[in-house]
């Protein structure tokens, strides 16, 4: 079993933070050069980090498999960021922030991470305008704001609907300007395949160059992985198609734990699947639904008739109906599973039945289509491109997809994983989200990581190592790391198969959406581990990479990757199973409100809402790898002590 | 490094002096074409024009050596840039390619160095009157007098005879196309190279070339076409002068 | 609907490339570009033949990783999108399209239609940042920007590094993709500090990689996903003009306190 210790430091909350900065060790700044840090990914967490550890003198060495840092999928966020700068005036604050994202999350996160989060918030905002970010602005020059699914106040910060490239544009610079001044060493087209851990600690990484193919192993003092989330294991998602869970599966094969696997979140607006060809799923902003009115037919009859021969009488604007207070606001996993509900119960539209219409009808009535154009311009032309149609004369249709996993590598509040010298960031680590994450937070999570919490913590962990004794590359642990790279890429190249990795890809996303998506079932989890299994064995069989491992090879990285998702999905799975409640974005069927408690006949819920089991779910599952793929992992619990909210059932009514 | 270095080594530096030569180049083919439109009028006119700029040497060598390194400058950017340019680009597309683009810009190097063969044809032909661009005939044979009974060369006649002859007539038209074309798109992208264009300025920017340019043409064009059709024919007729031949002359 | 495809083919960077022809199978008009050709690349697996190499990330138009030269216009037929964006109703059934790498010597070829972009990076590298330590920042509202600059700054931000420009001018010249990016911070308050130098370093770096000049042909403005218009390049002109006469700083020597 592994140890888990969530290292929170002791103290009232809102104190945690300052205290715990004061009482971390200090590095002297001409020993700082001497530790070498590899950071992982360039996404707003990675490059933040990066940019920072090298300001503070460290040698920072930073991998990408993109060919740029500039691409990592952090840059595709459309609506925003939050902070708690209260410029709107309208009762917002570190508080608030802090509980509404613990509420958001369905109590499932860890209050001092999250408050710690809310009070770093306002520092974003101000470094990144200080990059030259080109937020939003009112006419006095000052910034603007606009509220963001799930909250009753305005506090995104947003530029256009292209909020994450223009922060990751800032975190680049940062980066860039870092690189150019030599304090940070950039490996682009390199993709870390494994983690090296000597005595216990992590100590460097194995990584592939993609152009060259030339297999290599770097040494350091610490690692840090901000490689994004795994939504990808569903291969159709919001998700960039390289997107993928192989560094953190590494590690978590070398012994990090898994936290939450399961806890996946599903946006309520996106555009829907048209086909089997399809291979991504593309999100239209939430910020839509600030406009939008959703709606299905009162009736299954009307639902293949055109959305303007629908009477208004005959339309059920169910988010509306259902969740009186925030309406179509609902936050994005209630949005999603009443969007799944109505399309269950036949009501769904367009050709596959799996729709629901976002109207702007009332919305172009009221303000005019030049108002309509101006705020979301972009996003009806973008929706047109994909679909052909004009939203401003008819509905858009949109459906749930997977959009973010809350889940990811355990960290403590040090950010650091169960190993020690592994510190994980953003969407990797599992920590501020809880079941739920509420939108506009990801962009704060990935650069508070980055820019404030990691810069701080590493110290924890570095002051306690010795400046410059880092392990040489020639040790055993490399070599052996290095070699099983190798033989997974002799193994797939050389495999009498003829399956492409494309081809497993599709299969695992299949099986993860029916048994393991929306809605989950005990019967249904046991369904999909049984597949999975099948799968990966016939993965490992008949799977068969063209071309030569030496030099760029598409189908060479995809089956790594690919491979590596099949066995996380069957973790997912696993934690789901074992989940025996309904949480946030994790849905349970046998566990939801029915018509016979309290809470539905108080009016605090509606029938078929999530419940959760506080008294014996109200902790983290960090699954811990068994040694085999086939093995049983073995779960560790961090129970979650909430001393500052009460945990209570979520109510948006 | 100096400032000319610094100009000299960056492209965009070069972009500049492309500019400014040509905003210079510009300015005289604007002052070349008002003085010889003069041939519209009495043939005095241009004859004493012409006398006016002979008889001030400084004034006019100045000029002369001031024009060639503007064209200089001008055309070793040009190469220099145009050199980088194709080596930028090794490899071509077969799917077609400049998409997008103006059709003046993408033929600003032809169009400009048969301007300049043009140029240095038309030296030969009526700076350095040199008989063999000319079918044999020597310019300077013939002369006239003007009003104060000042005996100059007569560029009128010099003028009419030379566009009398079909070819040469041809070759000026086309090269006034090509400099209607060059100026077309030079006129413009040297506001552009200069930094002085924005969003308010560039069309109406843009819209000036063309219509300076056309009328540019329009102008010079308008010479040859008149002589071709009869202008000067009959001035040239009722000059008493004998023919000179090259024969006679030696 | 069934098209063939002219694709360019290049074992890698130092092979000689050529031009394939392979018939599509049956197709979906409502399939994006890139997803014709995952449907063609399974195809090829199938039969044994190594698959397509081609670059492409997020799908959705904002990563600026994917390319492709289609039937001579760099991101395909549409205007305002990129390659990722472009669907299979804008062809015709029948249609053969020729697909064709970013060609540029700045960009070398890694392998069939995948280039190496690099070279914008290290642009930005060399100047395309304002140089704030991470903490150091006062209060986002204590530098206002008129909105009309924060506008006019996020309209050259919005380029996403693809090097369309690139491969649609006929000098293979960076002028767009650089002066987008020195105009968004030259723009902002926040970035007059380092604005001549900046425009000087990145100006010199893009010279240094190789890119052409700019001839105003006006190419990559008609094919920039995001629209990014030719002002950019004229406003940055007008900063390199002013660094070029102001020339290199002083030289100061340091000193220690105290």
């Amino acid at each position: 079993m592994a140890t888990l210790n969530s290292q929170i430091p002791a103290g009232p909350l809102s104190d945690k933070w300052e205290k715990h900065k004061f009482s971390s060790k200090l590095i002297n700044p001409a020993n700082k050069r001497k530790y070498k840090v590899i950071v992982v990914g360039a996404g707003l967490a990675g490059a933040s980090a990066s940019a920072t550890l090298a300001e503070l003198g460290y040698e920072v060495h930073n991998f990408v498999f993109h060919d740029s840092p500039r691409r990592a999928h952090s840059v595709a966020a459309q609506g925003g960021i939050n902070a708690a700068k209260n410029y709107q005036n309208d009762g917002d604050s570190v508080h608030r922030l802090f509980y509404d994202t613990i509420k958001g999350g369905d109590y499932r996160a860890r209050e001092a991470n999250v408050h710690r989060l809310a009070e770093v918030s306002v520092n974003i905002i101000d470094q990144c305008a200080a990059q030259g970010v080109p937020f939003a602005r009112e006419y006095g020059g000052l910034l603007d704001n606009r509220s963001f699914g799930g909250a009753q106040v305005s506090r995104t910060f947003y530029a256009r609907g292209q909020t994450g490239q223009q922060l990751l544009l800032g975190a680049y610079s940062a980066l860039n300007k870092m690189i150019g001044a030599g304090g940070i060493k950039s490996y682009t087209h390199s993709e870390m395949l494994d983690l090296v851990v000597v005595d216990g600690h992590a100590k460097g990484i194995i990584v592939r160059n993609l152009q060259t193919g030339e297999i290599t192993r770097h040494s350091a003092d610490a690692v840090v992985l901000a490689t994004g989330g795994y939504g990808n294991v569903y291969n159709l998602s919001t998700y960039a198609r390289g997107s993928n869970v192989t560094a953190s599966w590494r590690a978590y094969k070398r012994g990090a734990c898994f936290g939450n696997p399961c806890y996946t979140q599903i946006h309520p607006t996106c555009i829907p699947v048209s086909g089997d060809y399809q291979s991504k799923l593309t999100l239209m902003s939430e910020s839509l639904r600030n406009d939008g009115r959703i709606w299905v037919p009162k009736r299954k009859e009307d639902c293949k008739k055109s959305p303007a021969d629908i009477a208004e009488g005959d339309r059920d604007y169910y988010l509306e109906r259902m969740y009186s207070a925030f309406g179509n606001l609902a936050p994005r996993d209630v949005a999603s599973r009443a969007a799944k509900y109505v399309c269950d119960e036949g009501r769904g539209i367009g050709e596959t039945g799996l729709g629901v219409y976002l109207d702007f009808g009332d919305s172009i009535r009221r303000l005019g289509e030049g108002k309509v154009r101006e705020r979301y311009g972009n996003l009806f032309a973008m929706y047109h491109e994909i679909t052909n149609e004009d939203a401003y004369k008819t509905p858009m249709r949109i459906y749930p997809a997977v959009h973010y996993t809350m889940g990811g590598l355990w960290v403590d509040y040090n950010l650091m994983s169960n190993i020690p010298g592994l510190f994980v960031l953003g969407e990797a680590n599992f920590s501020d989200h809880g079941a739920n994450r509420l939108g506009a937070s990801a962009l704060m999570q990935g650069l508070s990581d980055g820019y404030f919490v990691l810069p701080s913590t590493i110290t924890t962990y570095l002051a306690n190592v010795k400046a410059g004794g880092r392990p040489a590359t020639d040790r055993a642990e490399f070599q052996q790391a290095e070699e099983e790279v190798r033989n997974f890429t002799r193994r797939v190249t050389s495999n009498n198969g003829k399956r492409s990795p494309d081809s497993f890809h599709k299969q695992l996303g299949k099986i993860m959406w029916d048994y393991c998506g929306m809605a989950r079932t005990e019967t249904g989890l046991q369904k999909a581990i049984q597949l999975i299994g099948d799968l990966r064995e016939e993965f490992r069989t008949t799977v068969k990479v063209l071309g030569e491992p030496n030099g760029l090879n598409q189908s060479l990285e995809k089956a790594g990757r690919v491979a590596d998702f099949i066995e996380l999905g069957e973790l997912m799975c696993r934690d789901a199973l074992m989940r025996e409640e309904s949480c946030g974005g994790h849905f349970r069927e046998e566990y939801q409100y029915t018509p016979n408690d309290p809470e539905v006949q108080q009016g605090v819920v509606n029938t078929g809402d999530v419940k959760r089991r506080d008294d014996q779910f109200a902790f983290v599952a960090a699954w811990e790898y068994a040694g085999a793929p086939d093995k049983a992992p073995i779960l560790n619990k961090e129970p979650l002590i909430y001393e500052e909210v009460k945990m209570s059932t979520r109510s948006y009514k | 490094m100096n400032l000319l270095q610094r100009i000299w080594r960056s492209s965009l530096g070069k972009k500049y002096l492309m500019a400014l030569t040509g905003l210079a180049l510009f300015g005289f083919v604007v002052g070349h074409l008002v003085g010889n439109l003069q041939v519209f009028g009495n043939p005095e006119l241009i004859n004493s024009y012409a006398y006016f700029l002979k008889s001030k040497p400084g004034l006019l060598w100045g000029a002369r050596l001031g024009l060639l390194a503007t064209v200089a400058i001008h055309v070793a950017a040009a190469v220099t840039l145009s050199a980088a340019n194709k080596a930028a680009r090794p490899v071509g597309y077969a799917g077609g390619s400049a998409y997008g683009s103006s059709w003046r810009s993408r033929y600003m190097l032809v169009s400009g160095l048969v301007i300049l063969a043009f140029v240095v044809y038309h030296l030969l032909h009526y700076t350095v009157q040199l008989p063999a661009v000319n079918g044999g005939f020597d310019f300077r044979s013939l002369t006239a007098r003007l009003a104060d009974g000042t005996q100059v060369q007569d560029v009128y006649a010099m003028m009419v005879h030379g566009f009398q002859v079909v070819w040469v007539s041809l070759f000026y038209l086309i090269a006034q196309a090509l400099l209607f074309i060059h100026l077309g798109h030079g006129l413009s992208s040297m506001f552009q190279s200069l930094g002085l264009r924005n969003h308010v300025w560039g069309p109406r920017i843009a819209a000036f070339a063309k219509v300076v340019s056309l009328v540019i043409f329009l102008g010079y064009a308008s010479i040859p076409v008149a002589v071709l059709t009869g202008m000067g024919g009959d001035y040239l007729k009722n000059k008493k002068a004998p023919t000179p031949t090259i024969e006679t002359l030696r | 609907m069934k098209v063939s495809l002219k694709v360019w083919r290049q074992k890698n960077a130092n092979a000689a490339g050529e031009f394939k022809t392979y018939a599509s199978p049956e197709l979906n008009p409502n399939m994006s570009f890139l997803e014709m050709l995952d449907v063609v690349n399974e195809e090829l697996s199938s039969q044994g033949e190594e698959p397509i190499a081609f670059d492409h990330d997020c799908r959705e138009g904002i990563c600026g990783t994917c390319s492709l030269v289609i039937d001579g216009k760099p991101h395909g037929p549409h205007k305002g999108v990129a390659t990722c964006q472009t669907y299979m109703r804008s062809f015709s059934n029948g249609d053969q399209i020729v697909i064709e790498p970013w060609r540029a010597k700045a960009f070398p070829i890694v392998k069939d239609l995948v280039c190496d972009r690099k070279a914008f990076d290290r642009i930005q590298q060399a100047g395309g940042f304002i140089s704030v330590r991470t903490g150091s920042a006062p209060d986002a509202n204590s530098i206002p920007v008129s909105k009309e600059n924060a506008d006019l700054a996020m309209d050259a931000a919005q380029c996403i590094g693809c090097g369309a420009c690139v491969a649609a001018c006929k000098n293979a010249s960076a002028m767009l993709f650089v002066s987008a990016k020195v105009s968004h911070l030259g723009l902002m308050p926040q970035g007059q500090p380092e604005r001549y130098k900046r425009v000087k370093a990145m100006v010199d770096q893009m010279d240094t990689e190789g890119f052409g000049a700019c001839t105003v042909t006006g190419s990559c403005e008609a094919v920039c996903p995001k629209e990014i218009s030719l002002d950019f390049i004229a406003r940055m002109n007008r900063d390199y003009a002013v660094s070029l006469i102001q020339g290199d700083p002083k030289q100061v020597a340091g000193g220690g306190a105290g």
